[in-house]
């Protein structure tokens, strides 16, 4: 590489086509925040308390594991998509700025990987309590019907 | 690279509403990145592991500290949310007038307050 200036280096090579395409994510996720954290707001304000039964009985209904699935990926890309850009503006060693960004990828995944396996064990406790409660009140009328006194 | 002159950087303008709604975009953002994504994953891992886990959550986050915290998360948040829908508005190119780019921007900067104060109001008394 030559000793010129940034532009005059990539002058005339034309465009690469890709310029708007971290701009762009950073508004969908944006929006896709908006809607989620903004739905976990509500959720909170309108349970009856935080307690470990109230928020569980929650997160056994259809929407609110989806909605914090969906937060969790949406939170986590705008946020990984934040940083780099605040990397970029303050790392100035482009070694530096490279080993920087990709930690972040790092941890941006793991992450959100992270809370959704969390959110995957939530569900499958309740939903395996679920199952034994509804086996064990099958039982119980089973032996209702029969005629066990 | 060549060494040519740099544009005036923030040390010679003068403070404006804009330049605050700016920073503290910023700052809330990577602020949230840093406290508040580690404290949804405490929680979802706390709820993960049982009710001792979530008791040990809950009761570091009900403590002084704790509140803190949780405020400053909240405010980070809903700053981010109003200063982020003026990046919206700015995008489809309003708002660029000087005076009513001020006014928004003090606009986008309490309605961070206030509906920080509004979400905790309602949870205490809902």
């Amino acid at each position: 590489m030559g000793g010129g200036t940034d532009i005059g280096r990539v002058r005339g090579l034309g465009s690469a086509h890709h310029g708007s395409h971290h701009w762009l994510l950073q508004r969908f996720t944006a929006a896709g925040n908006l809607i989620t954290v903004g739905y976990l707001a509500f959720s909170i304000l309108l349970l009856p308390d935080l307690s470990y039964t109230t928020v569980r009985g929650w997160l056994g209904g259809p929407v609110p594991p989806v909605a914090l699935a969906l937060l969790i990926v949406s939170v986590f890309w705008h946020a990984r998509l934040g940083l780099q850009v605040m990397i970029e503006d303050y790392v100035h060693s482009s070694g530096n700025r490279f080993a920087a960004i990709l930690v972040l990828n790092l941890l941006a995944f793991a992450g959100a990987a992270f809370g959704l396996f969390c959110l995957t064990r939530i569900v499958m406790a309740i939903a395996s309590e679920t199952a034994v409660l509804t086996t064990i009140q099958a039982a119980q009328q089973q032996a209702g019907a029969g005629g066990v006194m | 690279m060549a060494e040519r002159p740099l544009s005036p950087h923030i040390s010679v303008w003068r403070w404006g509403p804009a330049m605050l709604v700016s920073i503290i975009h910023r700052i809330t953002g990577d602020g949230m990145a840093f406290v508040a994504l580690p404290v949804l994953l405490w929680w979802l891992a706390a709820l993960a592991g049982g009710p001792e886990s979530y008791e040990t959550f809950t009761s570091l986050a009900t403590t002084w500290y704790g509140y803190v915290i949780l405020v400053g998360i909240s405010w980070a948040f809903f700053n981010h949310l109003a200063s982020g829908i003026r990046h919206f508005v700015l995008d489809i190119g309003a708002g660029y007038a000087v005076e009513a780019n001020n006014r928004w921007s003090v606009v986008t900067t309490l309605s961070g307050l206030v509906l920080t104060a509004a979400f905790w109001a309602a949870l205490v008394l809902l």
